[in-house]
């Protein structure tokens, strides 16, 4: 092998690109790794979200959408749910409602997908701790 | 005349080759996920071997490469090499140093400028050749292969956890535009774009359609499947992210699982990406490490200040004047003839 010094400089930096997310999440421990812990709503009038749950898991951005453009755009406030209940299409006052500590909710899966949805700029987490006092 | 015709029915053959050979990918993973339920096999063992595949076989192929001699010194310049300190020369065109190599070879590699050189040639009204400038190879492969590393980067989002922060700053940085929700990624139009461009750019022209090979097309339909169903399952059928970074952490940590309710759009794309992957040490995709190893591009060019040696070069016997006049001095002198040592 000609240049042999280079050529090996260079296929360890070629693995170790390659191979990083191994030694990261090895790195970690298994702490780390852990899929999100979502707290639910208790109370007995909450039990229901506004959609069904696998629509709420993959599609709930675009419910956000749609509910914000109806309010926004046509000025139609009530959400019919799939099992007809009337809802105000509100992102703090409905979803937070019930999802009320955003930060053991939300947030749980959005960190761990690096997902940070920029509605908190404008719109309030009033259950979040600092913003309760 | 004819063989035009037949050139335009051989490439066809050679496009509708590749795309079926994407389509026949898609329908596997497709039967192997939805009707089969071979998940595990889709999920964590084709992965496994892709990416074993995919280093192993760059690595090998990497040693081959350094394993064969450049005999001659020859680096491809487009500039003024340098000699007399009066005469300005051109660093990065026509480097002599190792530090004009590298930015040389940052310039070719980051944008790809050599490719900016590229040129047209066209036969206009009868016999008249004309040449041009070209610059929309260079535009569409740049565009290309930009999103494609920033796209790749974004999803270290689901290899890593916690996630570094410059893959959330790119993240933010290719949504910057916040248009919709989930917000939409300009990488995503870019690259999807530019790999029209490309496919058009070799069906549409005649001369490049009669050069071009099914396994040019093929992966430019494969990689654009692979964006389409990237695109797919962020903006239309959503899968479900969270087990997503379930499955892909699993294979990261050696602790494999296959949550069940990913759709099957999720099991399509990772067959493709898979594809890819273990295709690329065996087909032109190569030229990802292969232009570190160019020997035009990674030469200085210092052939009158360095000797280059051909490193195949036996070492010849010579038979010197010295050694000559050791052997016969004796008789040289007995004939009177001159001798340099007494
Ligand atoms: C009436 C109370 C209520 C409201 C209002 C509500 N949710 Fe829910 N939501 C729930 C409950 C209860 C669950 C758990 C359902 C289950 O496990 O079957 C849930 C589940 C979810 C989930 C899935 C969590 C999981 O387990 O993966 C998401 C995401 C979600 N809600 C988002 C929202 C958003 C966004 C809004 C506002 C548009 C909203 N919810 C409004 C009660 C509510
Ligand atoms: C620039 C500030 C701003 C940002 C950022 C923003 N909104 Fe809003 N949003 C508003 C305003 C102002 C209204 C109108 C409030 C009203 O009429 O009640 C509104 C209304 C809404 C509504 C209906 C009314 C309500 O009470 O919620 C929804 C739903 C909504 N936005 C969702 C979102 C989502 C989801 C995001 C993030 C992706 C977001 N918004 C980001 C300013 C903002
Ligand atoms: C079950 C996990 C989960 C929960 C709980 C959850 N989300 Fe999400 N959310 C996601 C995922 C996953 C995405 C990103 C989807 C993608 O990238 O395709 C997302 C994306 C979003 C987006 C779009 C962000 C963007 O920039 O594209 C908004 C807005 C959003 N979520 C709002 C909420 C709100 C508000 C809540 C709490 C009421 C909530 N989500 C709870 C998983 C969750
Ligand atoms: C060369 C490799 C890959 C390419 C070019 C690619 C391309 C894409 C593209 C263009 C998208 C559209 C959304 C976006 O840009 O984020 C996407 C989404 C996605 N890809 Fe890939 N992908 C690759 C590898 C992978 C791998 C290995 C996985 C396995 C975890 C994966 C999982 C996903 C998922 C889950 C989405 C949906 C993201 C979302 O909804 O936000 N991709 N991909």
């Amino acid at each position: 092998m000609y240049d042999s010094g280079k050529i090996i400089i260079g296929l360890i930096i070629f693995a170790g690109i390659f191979t990083s997310p191994f030694w990261y999440d090895l790195s970690g421990g298994k702490e780390a790794l852990k899929a999100p812990v979502l707290v639910l709503p208790t109370k007995a009038d909450q039990q229901v979200c506004v959609n069904t749950l696998e629509y709420m898991r993959a599609d709930h951005m675009v419910l956000l959408n749609d509910w914000r453009y109806e309010v926004v755009r046509l000025g139609d406030r009530t959400y019919q749910s799939p099992d007809h209940k009337e809802f105000n299409m509100s992102l703090t006052g409905t979803c937070l409602n019930c999802h009320a500590n955003s930060a053991q909710f939300c947030d749980q899966c959005h960190s761990y997908i690096g997902e940070t949805p920029y509605c908190w700029e404008c719109h309030t987490e009033i259950n979040k701790p600092e913003n309760m006092q | 005349m004819e063989h035009w015709s037949l050139a335009k029915k051989g490439t066809l053959i050679n496009v509708l080759f590749s795309l079926s050979a994407v389509f026949i990918l898609i329908a596997g993973a497709i039967v192997g996920v939805d009707l089969i339920k071979f998940n595990f096999l889709f999920g964590v063992i084709i992965p496994y071997t892709a990416i074993t595949i995919f280093i192993l076989g760059i690595i090998l192929q990497v040693i081959k490469w350094a394993k064969s001699p450049v005999p001659f010194h020859i680096p491809t310049v487009a500039g003024q090499q340098k000699s007399l300190p009066w005469i300005k020369s051109s660093k990065l065109e026509s480097p002599s140093s190792t530090l004009g190599v590298i930015g040389r070879m940052l310039l070719e590699i980051l944008f790809f400028r050599s490719l900016f050189r590229n040129t047209k040639s066209e036969l206009k009204n009868g016999p008249r050749l004309v040449y041009g400038s070209n610059k929309y190879l260079w535009l569409g492969a740049l565009v290309f292969h930009w999103s494609i590393l920033v796209i790749f980067l974004r999803h270290f989002r689901f290899f890593m956890q916690p996630i570094p922060s410059f893959v959330l700053a790119l993240q933010n940085l290719d949504g910057f535009f916040q248009i919709g929700l989930p917000v939409l990624y300009i990488s995503d139009v870019l690259i999807t774009l530019a790999l029209l461009y490309l496919i058009f750019r070799r069906v549409a022209d005649l001369k490049i359609r009669y050069i071009s090979l099914a396994s040019d097309y093929f992966p430019l339909f494969l990689i654009l499947s692979i964006a389409v169903t990237g695109i797919l399952m962020r903006y239309f059928d959503r899968v479900d992210i969270v087990k997503v970074k379930e499955l892909a952490i699993g294979i990261f940590s050696f602790h494999p699982t296959v949550p069940d309710g990913i759709g099957v759009l999720f099991y399509i794309h990772l067959f493709l990406v898979c594809t890819l992957i273990t295709y690329f040490p065996f087909s032109k995709l190569l030229h990802m490490p292969g232009i570190f190893l160019t020997p035009t591009r990674n030469l200085a060019n210092n052939s009158r200040m360095v000797r280059h040696i051909n490193p195949w070069n036996r070492p010849v016997r010579v038979h010197t004047y010295e050694e000559y006049e050791d052997e016969f001095r004796d008789k040289m002198k007995a004939s009177g003839l001159p001798v340099e040592k007494e």
